[in-house]
């Protein structure tokens, strides 16, 4: 999941009898299934909460450019360095999309990357973890990506439109990009002994923090009980959590890897695993700022936007400049 | 002989595009703004697209079995032949783009030419990739006229490039032992032959830019014949290689 814990109102969820015509019509319109658009009247909360949500989002993208990234200048073929470059440049486009969705809702591109930028807005903590390995780049992909397609699938019925239909052509997108993870780590545990050690490091360095990704139980949230109402939020993060889990257990037996979780065990009468719960405290200290890359990863993003400054003002210097010979000779 | 000159051509195609590929690919999230990002990364694929088929189409002909991945990752210095122009580092994005935009318009003519080549295999891969390299220097162009002619500051930043990576221009339009079996074989123009277009899309560019091209002429030579590279070579194989170096027979 790449926004986690994000806070709607925090008032509790209404009846719609305790709401005024205007929202309840509103409320009634989601409960039926209707599409909200830009133009819509909606609710403040709403507003914010998405904003938040799909901001969040949008900064994991970019940000999740810098540990995949740190591997492009690495991968150990031609056909490697291909695949990993495109898929680094799927999510500046996820970025790009999910940004433009959140300027449809009063927010501006640069107003986003400003609050990311001083720490105000965060971003998925899971990109504040290191990747050390060649095998990390298939770990990445087989768990991280796997997780986030896990909470966006749903939120391709999300109650805003241009929110769902960002998510439709991201989905499509990443259910690439798990695959090819899944691909990089088939050829390590299949590969020479190191090779294989290097996969079993990644899947235990990279296993609690992506059941991390889908924040901590929320079943008792009332942030998630109204961002659930307003369809914003289709599933607790303990349900996704779950469904990730009983997903990924066989995909690591089949590569012949051991999920780093001595209480692993299938329950029968649930018909799911039981598991360890990750280490909530390390969740928290990440969340604020000290993870294991937290300062290096801002640092990057606040270098490469204070280094851009002149080429962004260069450029619309220039486009000031043409536009106004354009007038001039017209 | 003739196979050797083609096998020394081929490479020094897919150089090109393998070095500027992985200089671009070097700048992975950290552009200037989004749109470059992605823009950036498009640029690399495409190159290292082109390096997979030219140094395929390299290892083919040198029959002794060595892939395009080999060729890439198990050659040391002295047997790379890019151009010196490629493997200058980035620096800031004006020189980036600047290296770029002075490659592209060589680059478009080289394989502009090479469609017509009289091995159909390299006109084939010509075919596909000068497609790709007409964008890029559409792209490149318009970036280093926006940027040139834009506030005092990015003016000054890209004349700075320019006259930094200009010396690296001549390279290009050298015709040697290669270049002219590759000629009189048909399969690849005279180098000499690509300058009087080079030099008037240039000059437009920098013209609309207002940049100005350095008077002095000098050329360093030494990067498509293998003679003296750059210090900065040695270093990006350095990362480049590393995984295949420090495992070697792995698969991956």
């Amino acid at each position: 999941m790449y926004a986690q814990m994000v806070k709607s109102t925090g008032q509790g969820v209404k009846s719609l009898d305790d709401m005024e015509p205007q929202e309840r019509a509103f409320q009634e319109r989601i409960d039926a299934g209707d599409k909200i658009e830009p133009k819509d009247w909606m609710p403040d909360g709403y507003r914010k909460t998405l904003i938040r949500q799909i901001g969040q989002h949008g900064h994991s993208e970019i940000v999740g450019q810098l540990p995949e990234g740190n591997w492009i200048t690495r991968a150990p073929t031609l056909e490697r360095k291909a695949i990993l470059l495109a898929k680094v440049q799927d999510e500046a486009g996820h970025g790009l999309y999910l940004y433009c969705a959140a300027e449809t809702l009063g927010v501006s591109r640069d107003e986003l990357t400003e609050d990311l930028l001083s720490g105000k807005m965060k971003y998925s903590s899971i990109f504040n973890y290191p990747t050390l390995t060649w095998a990390d780049m298939g770990a990445v992909g087989w768990l991280v990506d796997g997780a986030a397609i896990m909470n966006q699938v749903p939120l391709q019925r999300t109650s805003y439109g241009p929110y769902a239909r960002a998510m439709v052509r991201i989905c499509k997108e990443e259910s690439f990009h798990q695959r090819q993870g899944y691909d990089i780590m088939m050829k390590m545990a299949r590969g020479t002994p190191a090779q294989k050690r290097m996969a079993q490091d990644a899947l235990n360095r990279f296993w609690y923090p992506s059941l991390m990704m889908f924040g901590p139980s929320d079943k008792d949230s009332v942030h998630s009980a109204q961002s659930m109402a307003w369809k914003i939020k289709m599933n607790t993060n303990d349900e996704l959590r779950q469904k990730f889990v009983d997903q990924t257990v066989p995909q690591a037996e089949y590569l012949g890897l051991t999920v780093p979780d001595e209480t692993l065990q299938w329950n029968e009468g649930k018909g799911g695993y039981d598991f360890a719960e990750p280490d909530w405290s390390e969740f928290f200290d990440v969340i604020k700022g000290n993870g294991p890359c937290n300062r290096e990863r801002l640092a990057a993003r606040n270098k490469a936007w204070d280094d851009g400054k002149w080429v962004r003002d260069g450029l619309l210097a220039h486009a000031e400049k043409r536009a106004s010979k354009k007038v001039a000779a017209e | 002989m003739h196979d050797n000159a083609t096998f020394e051509f081929l490479c020094r195609m897919g150089d090109n595009t393998l070095v500027l590929g992985h200089r671009v690919s070097e700048w992975c999230g950290v552009s200037p703004v989004l749109e470059e990002d992605i823009a950036l990364a498009n640029t690399a694929l495409d190159l290292i697209g082109q390096t997979q088929m030219w140094l395929g189409l390299a290892g083919d002909i040198e029959g002794k079995g060595r892939s395009a991945d080999d060729l890439a990752m198990l050659r040391d210095v002295w047997d790379f032949r890019n151009l010196l122009l490629v493997e200058q580092p980035n620096g800031d994005f004006g020189q980036t783009l600047m290296r770029q935009f002075l490659f592209d318009a060589w680059h478009v003519r080289m394989l502009q030419a090479l469609t017509g080549s009289s091995d159909k295999r390299i006109a084939e891969i010509a075919a596909k990739a000068v497609k790709e390299a007409s964008y890029h220097v559409e792209r490149s162009g318009d970036t280093v006229i926006g940027l040139g002619d834009g506030t005092a500051e990015s003016h000054g930043r890209m004349q700075a490039a320019l006259d930094l990576l200009w010396p690296y221009v001549g390279e290009m339009f050298i015709c040697d032992d290669v270049d002219e079996a590759m000629k009189s074989a048909g399969i690849a123009p005279d180098p000499n032959d690509l300058r009087a277009g080079f030099d008037s899309h240039v000059t437009q560019v920098m013209t609309d830019a207002t940049l100005l091209i350095p008077e002095d002429d000098f050329a360093h030579k030494g990067g498509k014949n293998g003679h003296r590279h750059s210090e900065h070579l040695g270093h990006m194989l350095t990362q480049m290689q590393w995984l295949q170096r420090a495992y070697p027979g792995a698969s991956w």
